[in-house]
């Protein structure tokens, strides 16, 4: 909650700390999201024996800032038909979303905007949130692709966080925390303490899975499925607000990059204690770059997966494995006595 | 005082949002309205320390349930979206009976909550103001379901299951065995050429017997 009783100096100063932290934060974000637009082209480019963007600057490097200065010259156009508050409303809450969720990711020891007890909780909720920009872009387009985009989204997304609550709960059971940190301190040690190293193992590539499926990833990517439905849920967007539902998508590969970085990767600790002079939130980034990678990877490797698989993935897979994990995980806990509180 | 700066906003948007679920004309904004009574309510919660209860709202009415309500409703035809208040004042009397039945109960419980719990009622209190403090009632409230109200708990998921296997049969039950289309991936798989690729010349005009 809010403490305001411990800050030296007036009320003011302490808000515009808060708020300092906060825009510095979102300019390293948005940063992020940018070069990944570059970065996810020359990956695949080199993947697929092209050269990608490489005449905007030295080696292409500022192509992010000439496509962001033609979407935000280009005329906004807003359909006829359209229901104009949901139609732009539903834009700017995906972005503001894939925003608001890193409030609560810690890149080092102590450096989180808001050290919430129930961090996890909190990214759950805020990620359950993401479908609503999404359905709400396809209705108020009042058009058939659209449409049909954001159902596919609604069931997809609803489907595959069933899968990623009950990874979650494996998680907590090792880790005794629902704060963030604490969970980061529990794998403390090196990489054979990470619970990427142990019985979690499985458990990650089903995170990784699901979050390919909540971001709307490939070979998840039915909601835009260009080859069907022309580009999916947002057919009838343009310039800005377009660019908002592409911002936010790639800051929510960020978000889950970072979210399985700190479940399972360890966070900000160094994989060897003797690379521990190397300071936390560079590690942090490396992690973090390493899971998006495997990101582009998969966007340049496989094909889109057809509805009726998507869902049996989802529902016949992924979560009845899921739910024998969680028994057996809380099962060896209880053998060794490891188990939080018990 | 910031628990009364945020307490007032909260409540008004609950009870606005609230009027607006019933009171709007596009069955769509209706729910959207009530995702905001849903955002308010946690916002309650999380502000009387309960954050624990705060967050399970939201995570799962706003994003699981809301969204099958949304779902449904978007599926209405533009017809059937005109005016959902036609009739609405017909069924007055047994909402007016539900609601004060639900209002009863909350009160009853309320009056005789201190004495319920099987630790005494000073001890209950104790219990409940040190969890929330510590991790937002989380404690308190695992102990109080998984042990002194794990039977109720346990039936009461059972009762969810029924209604999931009675969603389950009766789409089955309606088209019929042999009516719902499957697609089985292992069949699709162990597909060989010989099963389905035929080479064939067809002459002209007459073209081949399927």
């Amino acid at each position: 909650m809010l403490d305001l009783g411990g800050t030296e100096g007036p009320w003011w100063f302490f808000w515009l700390i808060v708020v300092a932290q906060g825009a510095g934060a979102l300019a390293v974000l948005l940063g992020a999201v940018a070069y990944l637009t570059y970065a996810e082209r020359r990956v695949m480019a080199s993947m697929q024996l092209r050269r990608g963007p490489n005449v905007v600057g030295p080696f292409g490097l500022l192509q992010p800032m000439a496509d962001g200065v033609k979407l935000i010259f280009k005329q906004i156009l807003i359909p006829q038909a359209v229901n104009v508050p949901l139609f732009l409303g539903a834009a700017v809450l995906t972005f503001f979303l894939a925003l608001a969720a890193w409030a609560v990711v810690p890149v080092n020891a102590g450096w989180v905007l808001a050290d919430l007890n129930l961090g996890v909780l909190y990214l759950l909720a805020i990620s359950s949130f993401g479908v609503y920009g999404i359905i709400l872009a396809g209705w108020a387009s009042n058009s058939k692709y659209p449409f049909l985009g954001g159902l596919r989204s609604a069931a997809q997304m609803v489907s595959y966080e069933v899968a990623t609550g009950l990874v979650l709960v494996t998680v907590l059971l090792q880790a005794g925390s629902l704060n963030l940190s604490h969970i980061v301190e529990a794998q403390r040690g090196g990489v054979g303490h990470w619970f990427i190293a142990s019985l979690l193992f499985p458990m990650f590539i089903v995170f990784f899975i699901a979050g390919l499926a909540e971001t709307n990833r490939h070979p998840f990517d039915l909601p835009e499925g260009e080859s069907e439905l022309v580009g999916g849920f947002h057919t009838e967007y343009s310039s800005m607000p377009f660019a908002l539902f592409f911002l936010g998508e790639y800051a929510n590969m960020i978000l889950v990059s970072a979210f399985a970085t700190t479940l399972f990767l360890g966070g900000w600790l160094p994989p060897l204690q003797a690379l521990a002079f190397i300071p936390g939130p560079l590690w942090f980034a490396a992690k973090v770059g390493a899971c998006l990678f495997v990101f582009l990877w998969a966007r340049a490797t496989l094909p889109r997966y057809r509805y009726d698989q998507l869902m049996r993935i989802g529902w016949q897979r992924l979560l009845p494995f899921t739910l024998v994990w969680v028994v057996l995980v809380a099962a060896v806990g209880l053998a060794q006595g490891t188990l939080p509180g018990g | 005082m910031p628990a009364d700066l945020f307490f007032y906003p909260l409540a008004l948007g609950l009870l606005g949002a609230g009027t607006l679920v019933i009171a709007a004309r596009n069955p769509v904004y209706a729910v959207l309205a009530l995702i905001v009574c849903f955002l308010n309510g946690a916002g309650l919660l999380i502000l009387m320390g309960a954050e624990f209860l705060g967050f399970m709202l939201l995570i799962v009415y706003v994003g699981a349930v809301a969204v099958l309500f949304l779902f449904v409703v978007m599926m209405l035809g533009v017809d059937e979206q005109r005016d959902v208040r036609r009739g609405f004042l017909k069924p007055v009397g047994f909402a007016l009976a539900m609601g004060g039945l639900l209002f009863a109960q909350m009160g009853a419980v309320a009056w005789l909550w201190p004495t319920v719990s099987p630790g005494g009622p000073s001890d209950a209190r104790a219990e409940t103001a040190a969890s929330l403090a510590q991790d937002g009632g989380l404690q308190a409230l695992g102990r109080t379901l998984y042990t002194d109200y794990a039977l109720p708990f346990q039936m009461g998921g059972l009762i969810l299951l029924v209604a999931m296997i009675g969603a389950v049969i009766l789409t089955l039950h309606a088209r019929g065995k042999t009516a719902a289309r499957r697609q089985d991936p292992r069949d699709q798989v162990r597909v060989r050429r010989e099963d389905v690729v035929q080479l064939c010349s067809p002459p002209s005009g007459q073209g081949i017997a399927p």
